[in-house]
């Protein structure tokens, strides 16, 4: 069964059409990725998945529910971290953790802490404020929070944006650990490279459509491309 | 220069937004309507009140006193019967009734003051309630002093006492139906402004605070994306809207507690001086007055924090959300001006309907009402609140359902600013 099925979907925000019917299914366990230009509709196409925004119209089913009628039973499995996610600044690291597992089965707390605690390897410093924090240790923080629900969707927009390259190679790594663990991943990223690495299909977004999708060998074949860059840059233009 | 123009058109431009315009221009607005209820009494203080008299004595000076009382105000009852003249006073929108007692001439020939019997009619228990019997009082005060001139321009009596005050004034005042003899409408203005002044301080300082803290909490969610990650968390949106409107509410009534037992004790010890006990006339608060007090204190609160969740959903940060608690501070500071000024009974129909509007009056009506048994507006005014409240928190709740709570503004295909009403409305299935 596909984790996710999107079939035809649009958004509008009045009279602008960011996603202008757009179809592409992501497999249990597989890593995708969406890039695309600046306002391609990556953003907005993560948001409606995560139940963020509503469906102008089209299908999206997410682990066999429906979006749409079923969005609660959606929230059960999913799992979202926004592009600059924040925290409660005034809640200390394990704070925050134990929060977020508080909504979830009462008998499963204790296993998604101790997975939050591993993932976020903040040892002592999940101690401390979060507001004292530096951008790489909130965004693992952040991180540990998406996955230890065990998701069986996670869905992660500009995963690494801003982040030095030890705590982006960090980061990625728990991400395809989670991955190799069952979780399907459906992540937007500027970061070819990143894209490469991580993805088992890509799909290009431009303009509210999608322009192409395959295996990042495919892809390269596909346009005589060398990397995905040089495949973006190709589409795009 | 043109660089300094430069900065200074971005500046203007930043700076006067319809969030900074619009809260100007209502306080202009309420300012503009309480001068005009200002203007109104300095009509009344001008005019000359409207009294009745009743002359009980036939003696020349008891006359002079009913002919000076006749020239310097409309007598609007002239006639033998105290209660008859009360209710034509009531009638008629009138100020007092002096009665000119039996052996008021007697009196003045063997020595003693003159005694007049004064009913004061107080309309309400606003400041400016008492205005009319205010202009009364100066009329009482300017015959007193008249016959004072004419005992000594005719010799009539030599005795300095007499001459100073002619007249003895018994005073007994008429509100909302009781009849409180040996007061004066400026000892109940003075006790029912104390005890009436802590609950709408009360609730136009809760509304602020837990107001503030409702939008400014929906602001930080939204400018650090915390609002993102709890909405896709497996919780309805219907207990994340309850979850903040009870922290809110729970800190609010916290504040008001802390609230009450300062200014309680701050205004015990400023009425402590009236030493006028008003429940000796029947006008006090029992436990279930001050059960529905509480009740309609709370709803307020509520109504405000699930208004401010409203106006929070719609603000995209935190400074944002700081100019968007200004309505709801509007909305509380009338009922507290308007109703500090006067009573809600002697309000125009349509200040009544306006001030009833807003939830934050009840609890400042229920207070003044309660002192004198009227619980049927009270309830009416709780039904109201629950009504308010219920509405709109529904009305929170389904905002929370729409892409408005994340887009707030979005921009149209045309490029222009402005609510995406149509997404708005677009009904989920």
């Amino acid at each position: 069964m596909a984790a996710i099925e999107v079939i035809n979907l649009t958004k509008k925000y009045g009279q602008l059409e960011a996603l202008k019917g757009i179809s592409f299914s992501v497999n249990e366990g597989e890593v995708f990725g969406l890039i695309g230009p600046n306002g391609a509709g990556k953003t907005t196409t993560l948001r409606v998945l995560s139940t963020l925004l509503e469906v102008t119209s089209g299908e999206v089913r997410i682990g066999g529910y429906d979006l749409v009628k079923q969005a609660d039973q959606v929230r059960k499995i999913i799992s979202y971290l926004p592009e600059d996610a924040g925290t409660y600044k005034n809640m200390k690291g394990i704070e925050y953790l134990r929060f977020i597992a508080e909504f979830f089965d009462e008998k499963d707390r204790d296993e998604m802490l101790r997975r939050g605690v591993e993932i976020a390897r903040l040892d002592e410093r999940l101690n401390d404020r979060i507001d004292t924090y530096s951008k790489g240790m909130q965004r693992r923080l952040l991180v540990a929070r998406a996955l230890m629900i065990k998701p069986k969707l996670a869905i992660l927009d500009e995963l690494t944006s801003g982040l030095d390259v030890i705590n982006a190679q960090t980061i990625r790594r728990i991400v395809k650990e989670s991955a190799r663990q069952g979780t399907t991943v459906l992540l937007s990223s500027h970061n070819m490279l990143e894209v490469e690495l991580m993805c088992d299909r890509i799909a290009l977004i431009d303009d509210g459509r999608i322009v192409a999708s395959g295996t990042p060998a495919e892809l390269k074949a596909r346009y005589h491309a060398g990397n995905i860059e040089d495949v973006f840059v190709e589409v795009v233009r | 220069m043109s660089s300094l123009f430069n900065i200074i058109r971005k500046e203007v431009k930043e700076l006067l937004t319809p969030a900074t315009l619009i809260p100007i221009i209502i306080f202009a607005v309420i300012f503009g309507s309480l001068g005009g209820m200002f203007s109104g009494v300095t009509e009344q203080i001008n005019e000359p009140p409207k009294i009745a008299l009743i002359n009980q004595d036939g003696s020349p000076v008891s006359v002079f006193v009913y002919q000076d009382f006749e020239a310097r105000s409309e007598v609007v009852y002239n006639g033998t019967d105290v209660d008859e003249a009360i209710s034509e006073l009531k009638a008629q929108d009138g100020a007092a009734l002096f009665v000119i007692t039996p052996d008021f001439g007697s009196n003045i020939s063997d020595n003693r003051s003159g005694v007049v019997q004064v009913y004061w009619i107080m309309k309400g228990a606003g400041l400016m309630d008492s205005i009319t019997s205010a202009t009364a009082d100066v009329v009482l005060q300017a015959v007193t002093k008249d016959l004072s001139k004419a005992l000594i321009d005719s010799h009539y009596t030599d005795n300095s006492t007499v001459i100073l005050n002619p007249i003895n004034a018994t005073q007994s005042t008429v509100f909302k139906g009781k009849m409180m003899v040996g007061v004066t409408p400026g000892q109940i203005s003075t006790v029912m402004s104390g005890q009436g002044f802590v609950i709408p301080l009360i609730v136009v300082m809760v509304v602020i605070y837990a107001g503030s803290m409702v939008v400014t909490s929906m602001g930080n969610e939204k400018e650090n994306k915390t609002l993102e990650t709890l909405l896709t968390l497996p919780v309805r949106r219907t207990s994340i809207v309850f979850g903040k409107l009870a922290g809110a509410a729970i800190v609010g009534l916290v504040l008001a507690a802390i609230y009450m037992v300062g200014l309680g004790y701050y205004m015990t010890s400023l009425t402590m001086g009236a030493a006028l006990d008003l429940s000796a006339y029947g006008i006090s608060l029992d436990l279930f007055d001050y059960v529905l007090v509480g009740i309609s204190l709370f709803l307020a609160l509520l109504s405000a924090l699930a208004l401010c969740m409203i106006l929070g959903i719609f603000t995209k940060n935190y400074k944002a959300a700081q100019s968007m608690t200004l309505p709801v501070t509007m909305l509380a500071l009338i009922p507290m001006f308007v109703l500090m000024f006067s009573d809600f009974d002697t309000l125009p129909l349509a200040a009544q309907v306006l001030v009833f509007a807003i939830p934050f009056s009840q609890p400042i009506i229920a207070i003044n009402s309660l002192m004198f048994g009227e619980v049927g507006i009270v309830l009416l005014g709780i039904a109201y609140e629950v009504a308010f409240a219920v509405g709109t928190m529904f009305i929170a709740v389904w905002l929370f359902k729409k892409d408005i709570l994340l887009t707030g503004r979005v921009k149209s295909a045309q490029g222009k600013k402005g609510t995406s009403w149509r997404a708005l409305l677009t009904k989920r299935k």
